[in-house]
């Protein structure tokens, strides 16, 4: 309580109600490094799943390791790593967006680090789809590739998005760590202001920033399950209902509908 | 003597040291309808599926149409066909599942067409207007739009005898069709087979329907322990069978 009293509620205020431009840019930086990340992520962790379902023993093999390193080792070592290893390139989008070079490392980073995680994820996912999906499709003439892409990935991404949900919430939170490769995002911004004047709040204001960034992201992926149940079987829970059960474990497992 | 649909000849397969088919060897000619019987675990479902390749056979061969499943011939050796041929073999082979195994995320008539349209690359809309004649004619013109979860079990394995029938296959195989169902809805889905029988679609039935059997079959093959043990017709089988195996079998089931 005493900490609260005494703080200095108005750069609290400042932060939250009038931030700057340098603050926008910081924001606009750890947006879309997470959805980048969080986007490639996906794309490993369905080719490293692919590859761990796959006849061919070497890939399973690579499949394997590449997990093995990149979720037992801590991502802090791995973007220090990769930053002081490889010379990543800076894009340019149009006249608004550019990538800086740091910000490529860590893209490149949260990215791999992310595949990791969610090949166990998108596996668990089409692993949950019954056999007799793929031999139905199969029996119709479609091949593998096919198979997957129109009958068991839809059916599993029920299944993924969940959990990828959690992921990306956590991925919004770990973007906080590129600070350290000097990506001027979130944190860094906070940084730089506890810097200049050696007071705390401005951690609690960033702290705050994040909270509304998975707040928003809660009723994105709430919205996502909505849409996703509704193709499934023509029947959805209303967005109430998903909020809740997002919000609460017990009520996603209460509220789930039941095959 | 009329024209061979699915040859088959010495067919074995094992799983792992358990050999589930010792030898089989059966020809369908065109417009018939064979009922295979016989006891759970005599390998009557396994030989289905190696006729569409599902299950990958040690050795023997199956053709289809004149075409080898599965395998092509390589300097006089049997090697495994690629990906893209075994998966045009198939188009041309119906399979009905026990389990429907219908794509819950498609309505009735998104299963129906999937195939044709995704496959076979026939315009949305011929696939769509044939898919709906196939729908009525099994029963379901007024569960188009539904999703299978929302279907009873008779009316799902209907959707799937028409989701096959839309690729136009020269062979209908049917793994124990109604052996998931209610008893009360077995019948609307054994009518549907038998009318297909009627119109002279050729079809390999694997059934524990002796009635279905008795009416819709032209042939009865009798499986044990991964053999073909006696083949006849119905009347043959129901009335005067030779074999031992069949007569204790038909005792205890009928």
């Amino acid at each position: 309580m005493h900490v609260l009293v005494a703080a200095d509620w108005h750069i609290i205020w400042l932060r939250i109600f009038h931030p700057g431009n340098v603050f926008a840019r910081a924001l606009w930086l750890t947006v879309y490094i997470s959805v980048v990340s969080q986007a490639l992520g996906v794309a490993l962790g369905l080719v490293a799943a692919l590859m761990r379902m796959s006849r061919l023993a070497p890939l399973r093999w690579l499949s394997g390791i590449y997990v093995w390193i990149f979720r037992g080792t801590p991502l802090l070592v791995q973007i220090f790593f990769i930053y002081t290893t490889f010379n990543t390139p800076s894009f340019q989008f149009g006249k608004f967006w550019a990538i800086p070079a740091e910000a490529t490392t860590g893209i490149l980073a949260l990215s791999i680090n992310e595949g990791a995680y969610m090949r166990e994820i998108i596996r668990a996912g089409i692993d949950s789809i019954d056999r007799g999906q793929m031999e139905a499709a199969k029996s119709l003439g479609m091949r593998y590739g096919q198979a997957m892409r129109r009958i068991i990935l839809p059916q599993a991404a029920r299944v993924i998005v969940p959990p990828l949900g959690n992921e990306f919430n956590n991925m919004m939170k770990n973007t906080s760590l590129v600070f350290t490769i000097g990506v001027y995002e979130l944190f860094a911004d906070a940084n730089a202001g506890y810097s200049n004047t050696l007071k705390s709040e401005y951690f609690i204001a960033v702290a705050f920033w994040y909270l509304m960034l998975t707040t928003v992201w809660t009723f994105i992926q709430a919205w996502i399950e909505r849409r996703l149940a509704k193709s499934e079987r023509g029947e959805e829970l209303s967005l109430r209902e998903r909020l809740g059960a997002a919000w609460n474990p017990a009520g996603a497992w209460l509220g789930a509908p039941h095959r | 003597m009329s024209e061979v649909v699915m040859h088959a000849t010495d067919v074995h397969k094992s799983f792992g040291k358990l050999e589930v088919l010792k030898g089989v060897s059966l020809d369908v000619t065109k417009g018939e309808t064979l009922c295979i019987i016989g006891p759970s675990g005599s390998g009557k479902t396994t030989f289905i599926r190696c006729i569409n390749h599902l299950e990958k056979i040690d050795s023997g061969r199956i053709e289809v149409n004149g075409h080898l499943i599965g395998y092509r011939e390589r300097n006089g050796r049997l090697v495994e066909d690629s990906e893209r041929n075994i998966a045009r073999r198939r188009t041309e082979i119906g399979m009905v599942f026990q389990r429907f195994n219908l794509f819950p995320h498609k309505t009735a008539l998104e299963n129906v067409t999937e195939a044709p349209v995704h496959v076979l690359g026939q315009k949305k809309d011929q696939a769509t207007s044939f898919a709906k004649a196939l729908l009525e004619r099994v029963g379901l013109a007024d569960k188009l739009d539904t999703y299978p979860g929302k279907l009873s079990g008779g009316q799902q394995q209907r959707v799937a005898i028409a989701r096959a029938l839309a690729m136009g296959p020269s062979l209908m195989l049917f793994d124990e069709p109604t052996s998931a169902l209610d008893p009360e809805v077995t019948g609307e889905v054994l009518s549907v087979i038998e009318e297909l029988a009627r119109a002279g679609t050729t079809m390999i039935v694997v059934t524990h329907e002796m009635g279905f059997a008795r009416k819709a079959a032209n042939r009865v093959v009798m499986m044990d322990d991964g053999l073909i043990i006696e083949e006849g017709t119905p009347e043959h089988f129901f009335v005067d069978p030779t074999h031992e195996r069949t007569k204790q079998f038909l005792s205890k089931i009928l």
